[in-house]
């Protein structure tokens, strides 16, 4: 058999299989979308069940960042965004068009620790966090943290502050509720997906900060409640505006975003939330549409899919230790989406 | 015309090869030319231009002419050659355009600020110029000692049996992926710094303000050791070459004066070598300043100068892999790209000095 036929035979049976691949993947419609890595592992089940439901729809999300989110929905390179935190109004002025901006998951800022001799049970008031995170207070057996937890032993020991070295939502979450609570914080640092620290060591990723904390005997870092969840780390009570102490979890977190359910894209957080059993760090996540798409089908088919994802989607959330969206902000999303001309 | 072709003329036209041959087919060059003598029927001006094409029935492949060939991978050479450099210089040029808008905000000033506040959008380059080049520093310092003996030793003084071996090991660290290192140096140097080696240096050595301060563990020095590790194959592998590459008459003459292994090794290979080991330094220390997952899982990444090298640092690759994918303003993203274009230049500054040196050592020798 000859070299040349070989290879022409060869390349006959490649170009037959691509044409089927690409007439089976054409079969259908991928809507893509790109942003928030938060979101990412909950996007990821819950757009692969929606596929399972729907054969004529696939979602393909890219976790690029909320930053990168942004931009390729700007430049229309996706049928929708995600990001951490809304667009501002110098993003929505480059996005030449108006934006509608959908609540789609929760997300939640757990305080892990790593004391020598003290297990679960450590107390944290508002204050102390923040006190903590800019320097004020630099050891474990300072009188205040003693005070507020007489039944644990502290070690007399340096606190290690553990903090995101990469911008992220959860980082911005956090900000904000240190902003919030403290005032030396907000004029000496603010709310950012990334700030200027006080204090303290920065780790990539949830990641990162997790194992900092895991590797470094007297660490405190705050990581993303479902990361804590998965991996069963050691978490501090919170004290929230209630003067309750509460453990971060899928029912206190629901609870802070139940407490302010005319949520939108300007008026977005909800740290420090009133409310008995409300987790004080927690925010919301958000995706980006268009009002007036100029694919019709195609938006249509969009729509479709972020109604569901802000309903029967949220069943999902919980088996990956997310937090679904409360009965109201529901209602919301869905008044939000309903707004879009297709 | 291919000298070979006229005498086969004659023979081919009795056996004439059937097209699938496969011996044919895998000697394409003088082969295919005598299908095509063969299909025109030897007429000898056209072959002799190689300007035939086959007849449909032997499947119709046009020949090109050997000068056409020629001209053609020399366009190709050239051609490649001037896309790397188009590539470059396009890159250089792209990274200048789009930190422009930090440029234009900042100015020189950027260079020397300590500051890099995204919430006030207030940035300067300072801590992570110097945390590039500390660690870098602390890198080749380590790895250039100990790469350079192991690779003397390679050369020089192990047995034959043992070199090939260890050579093999010492060049798999260089396959490891940056990304293991990084895991590898937070869990376990990371602890063997914080629990082991940093309260040693600290207890005889905390005099130094370099060895004085918090122990975490994680910081600029660790970060040095694990770039050292990563760098040290390149040091070694082409150290051992180079020495192996002194002529062993020059050996054998210090040899015959009364010199012991040493003292040849020392007064004889090492000079000649010097050159390729700094060349060779030069080249890891390239890859130092770049290195990014490695580097930002153990160094702090905390964007401040301190004289200590147990606290946490920044370097700028480390920092724009950070912060890259969500940095959302304008003027943020343009100074994350100056900082690249800050690597950029300072990589290019140091390869184009060593390879400066390189010559003015090898001018004098070529003569």
């Amino acid at each position: 058999m000859s070299l040349w036929s070989w290879r022409s035979k060869a390349a006959g049976l490649v170009g037959v299989v691509l044409a089927l691949g690409t007439s089976v993947a054409l079969a259908a419609t991928q809507l893509t979308g790109a942003g928030s890595t938060l979101d990412y592992p909950f996007f990821s089940k819950a757009f692969y069940q929606y596929s399972q439901q729907h054969a004529d729809v696939t979602v393909n999300y890219q976790s690029i960042g909320s930053g990168g989110g942004i931009q390729q929905f700007i430049a229309k390179t996706v049928d929708f965004g995600a990001t951490d935190v809304p667009m501002n109004a110098q993003e929505l002025k480059l996005a030449n068009a108006p934006v509608l901006q959908v609540p789609v998951t929760l997300g939640a800022a757990a305080i892990g620790y790593n004391i020598p001799g003290v297990g679960k049970g450590l107390r944290m008031t508002r204050q102390l966090i923040a006190d903590i995170y800019l320097g004020n207070i630099k050891k474990w057996n300072a009188p205040e943290l003693v005070k507020l937890n007489p039944n644990l032993k502290l070690p007399d020991m340096d606190i290690t502050v553990v903090h995101r070295s990469d911008g992220s939502g959860t980082t911005y979450i956090f900000t904000d509720f240190l902003s919030h609570v403290s005032a030396q914080w907000k004029e000496k640092v603010g709310t950012g997906k990334s700030v200027q620290w006080p204090a303290g060591i920065g780790g990539k990723g949830n990641e990162g900060v997790a194992g900092q904390v895991r590797q470094t005997p007297g660490a405190i870092g705050y990581i993303e409640l479902a990361y804590v969840l998965e991996n069963q780390m050691t978490y501090a009570q919170v004290e929230n505006k209630a003067g309750q102490y509460l453990y971060p979890s899928i029912e206190t977190v629901a609870a802070a975003a139940a407490s302010k359910p005319e949520v939108s894209s300007t008026d977005f957080s909800i740290v420090d939330a009133v409310g008995a059993s409300s987790y004080p760090i927690s925010g919301y996540s958000w995706v980006m549409l268009y009002e007036h798409p100029s694919d019709p089908a195609r938006a249509t088919l969009v729509r479709d899919t972020m109604e569901w994802l802000v309903t029967k989607g949220q069943a999902v959330a919980k088996s990956v230790d997310y937090v679904p969206l409360p009965e109201n902000v529901q209602q919301r999303a869905l008044k939000i989406i309903s707004q879009m001309k297709v | 015309m291919p000298p070979e072709a006229a005498p086969k003329l004659q023979h081919l036209e009795e056996t004439r090869r059937p097209p699938e041959d496969p011996i044919v087919n895998a000697d394409s060059g003088a082969a295919s030319a005598e299908l095509g003598l063969v299909a025109a029927a030897g007429d000898a001006a056209a072959v002799a231009s190689g300007d035939l094409a086959e007849p449909a029935e032997l499947g119709g492949r046009v020949k090109l002419p050997q000068a056409a060939r020629g001209r053609i991978f020399e366009l190709a050479v050239y051609g490649a050659t001037g896309a790397f450099i188009a590539i470059v210089a396009g890159l250089f040029i792209e990274l200048l355009t789009n930190s422009w808008p930090s440029i234009s905000t900042f100015g020189l000033s950027f260079l020397w600020t300590s500051q890099w506040n995204p919430v006030t959008d207030q940035f300067g380059a300072l801590p992570f110029i110097y945390g590039t080049i500390v660690s870098s520093a602390i890198a080749i310092l380590l790895a250039s000692i100990s790469g350079v003996m192991a690779g003397a030793f390679l050369a020089e003084f192990s047995p034959i049996r043992l070199a090939e071996p260890l050579s093999f090991v010492i060049e798999l660290l260089a396959a490891v992926p940056s990304v293991v290192y990084g895991l590898w140096g937070l869990f376990v140097l990371g602890p063997v710094m914080r629990d082991s080696v940093e309260p040693v240096l600290q207890r005889y050595f905390g005099f130094l303000p370099i060895f004085s301060g918090t122990i975490y563990g994680v910081g600029m020095l660790t970060a040095g050791v694990i770039l050292a590790i990563m760098i040290v194959p390149t040091v070694t592998a082409i150290s051992r070459d180079v020495m192996r590459a002194v002529p062993d008459s020059q050996r054998e003459a210090i040899w015959a004066l009364g010199a012991t292994r040493w003292q040849g090794f020392k007064m004889v290979v090492l000079p000649i070598a010097r050159p390729g080991i700094f060349a060779a330094c030069i080249l890891a220390l390239g890859r130092a300043l770049g290195e990014t997952i490695a580097t930002t899982m153990v160094i702090g990444n905390r964007p401040a100068i301190a004289a200590s090298l147990f606290a946490p640092g920044y370097t700028i690759s480390s920092v724009i892999a950070n912060e890259f994918t969500e940095a959302t303003t304008q003027v943020y993203l343009s100074a994350l790209i100056e900082l690249g274009l800050l690597l950029f230049v300072i990589s290019v500054i140091v390869n184009g000095l060593a390879r400066l040196l390189l010559w003015t050592i090898f001018r004098p020798m070529e003569s």
